[in-house]
């Protein structure tokens, strides 16, 4: 008798158990029709398709790692194309200390994405300078750019950076498409010296 | 017969006389000092004595020593025979109101970036270095971060609070 793990005639999964499918956003159905705002529609589309790039410099890249790998798998959340370019991102993962010598290439990589970018502080050397309160490292990302989620940790599980990851969702789904347009967010990237 | 801690002393002292002082062994590495004004005939002498070869310039640091008054700065040179597999430690020492001390990096090309390591971290002026400027920190960095002088924290924080981190 074989035992069930040599099984050659294996369950086959069904394929639906396997999708996932967003939330439809409020609105109104009907046969044939679907009626919503377009805001809701884009930050759905937007919410399931970030495409992170990676600014790992220390520690909590290598949880990072993790992260995108198969046990964790951040593809589940749509990200399943990690990008190394700015220009085709939409959200910079910091992830790691920063040294002051550093902060200028950080910038330059923030200013390098087209718009709409959102960014998130892996870490408490990228939130804040964590236990390196030293002269060379910057005591915190937002210093230079803006920040949309932190992720606290020394250096965070994966969890944790899933956590922060799905925030950042929330933030894009329920995003105005016109925010970036607004005299506030003009008034908000001037503070930080970007046009 | 291998080359002995007491027979280079005994070169150095022939040559140089009482300019070369503080001789003191530890783990068996020889340690001496002499005025920031010869530094480089001794360690050209060094170099050159076949009988020394000294010829292997492994570290150069800068170290700060607030209350020795009239020489605040240390530079220390480890030099490395690489025949007889000896190190030794050799350090002149300079006031703080004027660190001149003379350029190794004509004799030792590996000088160059220590040098510019200790300018930029104790603002030690190398006499005679063709490039002497920062090289590991910010270039709009305004002070000498490890002269005991100054704070190693960042000072430009404003967000934490100095009792909990036992500076209050």
């Amino acid at each position: 008798m074989r035992p069930v793990r040599f099984n050659i005639h294996p369950k086959e999964a069904e394929i639906a158990d396997a999708i996932s499918m967003g939330a439809a956003p409020e609105g109104f159905g009907g046969e044939g029709f679907f009626a919503t705002q377009l805001s809701s529609v884009v930050g759905l589309a937007r919410k399931n398709s970030l495409w992170p790039l990676p600014f790992a410099t220390s520690c909590c890249g290598i949880e990072f790692m993790a992260t995108m790998a198969s046990h964790y798998d951040l593809s589940r959340f749509g990200s399943e194309r990690v990008g190394f370019s700015p220009r085709q991102c939409d959200l910079l993962m910091v992830m790691g200390t920063i040294a002051k010598k550093m902060a200028p290439v950080l910038r330059q990589v923030y200013i390098q994405m087209a718009e709409p970018r959102w960014v998130i502080a892996v870490g408490a050397c990228a939130s804040s300078g964590g236990i390196f309160d030293s002269y060379s490292v910057l005591q915190g990302i937002d210093q230079v750019i803006p920040v949309d989620v932190y992720v606290p940790g020394c250096p965070p599980r994966p969890e944790a950076i899933i956590d922060g990851f799905m925030k950042i969702q929330d933030l894009v789904g329920q995003e105005s498409i016109r925010r970036r347009n607004s005299e506030k967010y003009k008034a908000l990237l001037n503070s930080y010296g970007i046009q | 017969m291998a080359l002995q801690n007491e027979y280079i002393q005994a070169q150095l002292v022939e040559k140089f006389g009482d300019q070369v002082t503080g001789f003191s062994t530890s783990t068996g590495m020889l340690a001496f000092e002499s005025p920031k004004a010869i530094n480089l005939k001794v360690l050209q002498f060094l170099f050159d004595e076949p009988s020394l070869g000294f010829t292997f310039l492994t570290d150069l640091c800068g170290v700060n020593y607030p209350d020795q008054v009239g020489a605040e700065l240390v530079v220390v040179y480890h030099l490395h025979n690489l025949k007889e597999n000896i190190r030794i430690r050799y350090s002149v020492s300079t006031s703080v109101n004027e660190p001149d001390v003379y350029t190794a990096s004509k004799l030792f090309e590996s000088a160059n970036w220590m040098e510019r390591e200790t300018y930029d971290f104790f603002g030690i002026n190398f006499v005679g270095h063709a490039n002497l400027k920062r090289i590991l920190n910010v270039d709009e960095m305004d002070y000498f971060p490890l002269r005991k002088e100054f704070p190693l924290e960042d000072q430009t924080r404003i967000d934490k609070d100095d009792e909990m981190f036992g500076r209050g």
